[in-house]
């Protein structure tokens, strides 16, 4: 069989970016919450903000580490498998990703250090400041990688000549058609991941009854958070569909799975759709409902894929269900967030148990939300990469082989899932010991080295925590 | 309206940001490729202490390049990463292995040794990777029509492993000397024992490229040899370097030594550029070739202008919170 190196570089890109993108959606999320921390800690003095905010620092530290040796491997990808599209694109992409690293990755790299070491080293307003321009540093680095992205969906103030853009108008480009949509979604999105995982964790500890003033605490400020936030995402993702109906019908079309072009299009809650036929296999839906909430209007015309060739349609049935996928899992959200307020009537959301256990489950949700959101904007616009201007075929390296593609897919696959189980693991023990971090009176002082990690003082091993602490035993 | 000549302002900018990565980088990855060999322990935790605050700052460095020479010079992005496709995929992984043993090695206790592995192995590999870079760059690329038209594993040759070669000693000596500023006792003993058997490997290494390059390139040895121009003066300088390094560990000078390291690491530098100069994709494409367009380095020129000295300012100033020497045992936070 012929390897084909378009097939394995998409899936490649797709791999190496999906676990890319995992990690900054979190981390955008708990900088700000740790900066809140650090800000409420300078301001009150009440040590239980300190003690969140070291904890989450810790938690953050591993988080922000995977994040930064992953998307090192972004930075190249576009030059060893999609170096036509680098070629092509360059005098555009080239000066975003730039400032993204002058103004972005510099400020994180710098303050993080200071963040995590620092708090003996320097003033405590000082250390505050650390904190607050790390969480700057992540919207920053979202605001150029997501105008980047929106320029390749909804391409603007470019001109194409002799197959390479040239920029015509900075602004243009930079505040494309989907870039306000794209940004807010995108950072809500990180808000509601942090939120939903440090609720999810304090759930988990007042389950064990584990330091419950502080998680108390916890639970409460993420479910305000959230009863603002889940709902703000709805509306906000229906004015990003909207705006994606006028520049990139085809895909909206995918995700409703519709494929004439009509009036009082139903909205499907369950399809099988069928690219081959061209049509649905099976259908549930509600008569209209695509129609009012593409057109605010019963009646409004929905285009249909059989607006374009077949060549350019995306794959149906991954968008589809992606969307369905992040849709559902966002109301989900905005049904805890309610429970959450109706809870507190008699203190009882942090008492309920079974509140207490789905939160806990609800904070694996978001990212489940984002990479299916991802997936419908990037496999939406297929097979176009910049959109209507360049298809993914034009763009991959000429001079790859399907053997050399396979190679490094396999590669990364390795290499991350190595890299992954350890991060995971060594997250799920620092979540284990918690918040009081009784592992500080070890003899073995050698363990204090200043690098991320050892903002915590866990050993890597369970077995060795669990011997050393025979109480915990079994505690699980 | 071009009124300046912004490709020549572009080539100090890219040059400056790869020197930058080379010795901020170099003495982060030399302590790396040194750890299997140090005395002790206790020591790697010194030896991992001395650079851990500071190595995600260093290897943005790297990104900097790489999205620099995008934005500046797309076409040696786009030929130099596929000609250069597996060994870009080693040298990444070699950095991801070794990001990540910064952060778990501390927290292991029977499987330390895997992630002194992890941090050595990935070291290593991806200094030679980048020394591999340097001499497929003085060797060429096939190219035809602005894009890689050679094979998979042309970056491979005896020429290219010794340069990385060479690169791993220079790194190991930049790591040996930035531990005898920053570290003291029995680890700053071990440093200045094993500085100037390194050094001697550079120079041995160096002086064969040195030697062979212009048998690989007519247009290298033209320039070096046809007349005697003043360019000599880089070798020369090299030399003086090098003999500093050996006398100010002769000395037990504790600063010096790293300071004339990177004086051996610039001059050598220079020395690539001159050899090289105006071309930029050898041997086909100089830097008006490969730039991109006029407007495109101006918008960039003028953002990096403005931020840069904000970043060197605040980079420094990390160092200067985490100065001073790096203790056993020292815990802090
Ligand atoms: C919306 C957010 C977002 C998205 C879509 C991406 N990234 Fe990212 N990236 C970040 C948000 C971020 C961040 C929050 O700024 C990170 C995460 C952890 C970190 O260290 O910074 C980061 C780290 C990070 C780094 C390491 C920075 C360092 O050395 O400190 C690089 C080189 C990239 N990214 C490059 C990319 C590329 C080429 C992407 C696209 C294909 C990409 N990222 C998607
Ligand atoms: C961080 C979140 C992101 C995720 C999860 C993501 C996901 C994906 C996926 C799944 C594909 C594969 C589509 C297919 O081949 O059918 C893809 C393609 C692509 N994306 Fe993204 N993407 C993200 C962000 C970005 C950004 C910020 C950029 C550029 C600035 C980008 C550039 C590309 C390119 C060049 C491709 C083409 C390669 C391909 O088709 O596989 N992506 N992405
Ligand atoms: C609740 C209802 C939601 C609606 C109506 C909605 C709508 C949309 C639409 C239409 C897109 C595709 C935009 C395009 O490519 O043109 C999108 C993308 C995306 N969604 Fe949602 N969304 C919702 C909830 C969520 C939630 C809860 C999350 C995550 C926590 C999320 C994360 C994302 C991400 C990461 C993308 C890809 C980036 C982007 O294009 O913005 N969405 N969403």
């Amino acid at each position: 069989m012929e390897l084909d190196p378009l097939i394995l570089s998409r899936i490649q890109f797709a791999f190496v970016v999906s676990f890319h993108a995992i990690f900054p959606v979190f981390t955008i999320g708990l900088a700000s919450y740790i900066a809140v921390l650090e800000g409420l800690s300078y301001k009150t003095k009440n040590p239980v903000w300190i003690t969140l905010s070291s904890f989450w620092t810790k938690v953050f530290a591993v988080v922000f580490g995977m994040g930064v040796v992953s998307g090192i491997v972004m930075s190249f990808q576009f030059g060893t498998n999609w170096s036509n599209f680098a070629q092509a694109s360059a005098n555009f992409l080239g000066p975003m990703l730039s400032y993204e690293v002058i103004t972005a990755f510099f400020l994180e790299a710098a303050f993080l250090g200071v963040l995590l070491f620092g708090r003996d080293r320097v003033p405590p307003g000082v250390h505050l400041f650390a904190a607050i321009m790390v969480a700057t540093g992540t919207f920053i680095s979202a605001f150029w990688i997501l105008s980047a992205n929106s320029w390749m969906q909804t391409p603007a103030g470019t001109v194409l000549r002799d197959g390479v853009f040239h920029v015509t108008s900075w602004t243009e480009a930079i505040f494309n058609p989907s870039f306000q949509y794209r940004f807010t979604h995108k950072v809500i999105a990180s808000f509601l991941t942090g939120g939903f995982v440090v609720a999810g964790v304090s759930a988990w500890y007042l389950l064990k009854g584990r330091e419950v003033e502080a998680n108390r605490k916890a639970l409460s400020m993420c479910l305000w958070l959230l009863l603002i936030l889940a709902p703000a995402q709805l509306v906000v993702g229906d004015f990003h569909g909207i705006n994606t109906l006028e520049h990139q019908p085809a895909k909206v079309s995918a995700m409703e799975g519709n494929w004439e072009t009509s009036r009082n299009v139903p909205l499907l809650l369950f399809a099988i759709p069928d690219q081959e036929n061209q049509t649905n296999l099976f259908e549930i839906g509600i008569p209209g409902l695509a129609s009012l909430i593409l057109t605010h209007d019963w009646n409004g015309e929905v285009p249909g894929l059989k607006e374009v060739s077949v060549e350019e349609q995306p794959p149906v049935a991954i968008v589809f269900w992606s969307f369905r996928v992040m849709v559902g899992l966002g109301l989900l959200m905005i049904l805890f967030a309610f429970i959450g307020l109706v809870l507190r009537a008699g203190d009882r959301y942090w008492h309920s148990r079974w509140f207490l256990q789905g939160m806990r489950f609800m904070s694996i949700t978001p990212f489940i939300a984002v990479l299916a959101g991802w997936f419908v904007t990037e496999i939406g616009r297929a097979p176009w990469l910049v959109y209507g201007m360049m298809t993914q075929a034009e763009a991959v390296t000429p001079s790859l082989t399907g053997g050399m593609a396979l190679f490094t897919l396999i590669g990364y696959v390795v290499v991350y899932s190595l890299v992954f189980s350890a991060g995971l693991y060594y997250l799920m023990r620092v979540l284990y010991v918690g918040l009081e971090d009784n592992y500080d009176d070890e003899p073995d002082e050698s363990d204090r080295p200043m690098r991320p990690l050892s903002a915590s003082h866990v050993p890597f091993e369970m077995d060795e925590y669990s011997k050393s602490n025979p109480a915990r035993q079994g505690d699980h | 309206m071009e009124m300046f000549d912004l490709t020549l302002i572009w080539a100090f900018i890219i040059g400056f940001g790869v020197i930058m990565y080379v010795l901020m980088d170099g003495f982060d990855l030399g302590v790396g490729i040194l750890f299997p060999f140090a005395p002790s322990e206790q020591d790697r935790d010194t030896m991992m202490n001395s650079v851990a605050p500071v190595w995600d700052g260093n290897e943005t460095w790297l990104v900097l390049g790489g999205a620099g020479l995008l934005g500046a010079f797309p076409l040696v992005y786009s030929i130099l990463l596929p000609a250069l496709y597996i060994g870009v995929f080693l040298m990444l992984s070699g950095l991801i292995f070794r990001g990540i043993a910064f952060e778990f090695r501390f927290k292991a206790r029977t499987s330390r040794y895997l992630w002194n592995w992890a941090f050595a192995g990935g070291s290593t590999l991806a200094a030679f990777a980048q020394g591999v870079v340097v001499g497929t760059y003085i060797q060429g690329y096939e190219t035809a029509n602005g894009v890689f038209t050679g094979g998979a594993l042309d970056w491979l040759t005896p020429f290219t492993v010794l340069t990385g070669l060479g690169l791993l000693a220079g790194y190991a000596l930049l790591g040996s000397t930035w531990l005898i500023m920053k570290t003291e006792g029995r680890l700053q003993e071990w440093a200045y024992k094993i500085t100037l058997p390194l050094l001697a490997a550079v120079l041995v290494v160096f002086g064969i490229i040195s030697v062979w390059t212009p048998f690989i390139d007519d247009m290298v040895r033209d320039r070096w040899f046809s007349n005697l121009s003043v360019i000599w003066v880089l070798p020369v300088l090299s030399l003086l370097c090098a003999f500093q390094i050996f006398r100010s560990v002769r000395n037990r000078f504790e600063g010096m030594p790293f300071v004339a390291t990177m004086g051996l690491f610039i001059t050598t530098y220079l020395g690539l550029i001159v050899s090289r100069w105006p071309y930029l994709i050898p041997p086909d494409y100089t830097l008006w070739d490969a730039a991109s367009a006029y407007n495109s380095q101006m918008f960039l020129l003028i953002g990096l202008l403005i931020v840069i000295p904000f970043v060197l300012v605040y980079t420094a100033w990390t160092y200067w919170v985490f100065r001073g020497k790096v203790r056993a045992g020292e815990g802090y936070h």
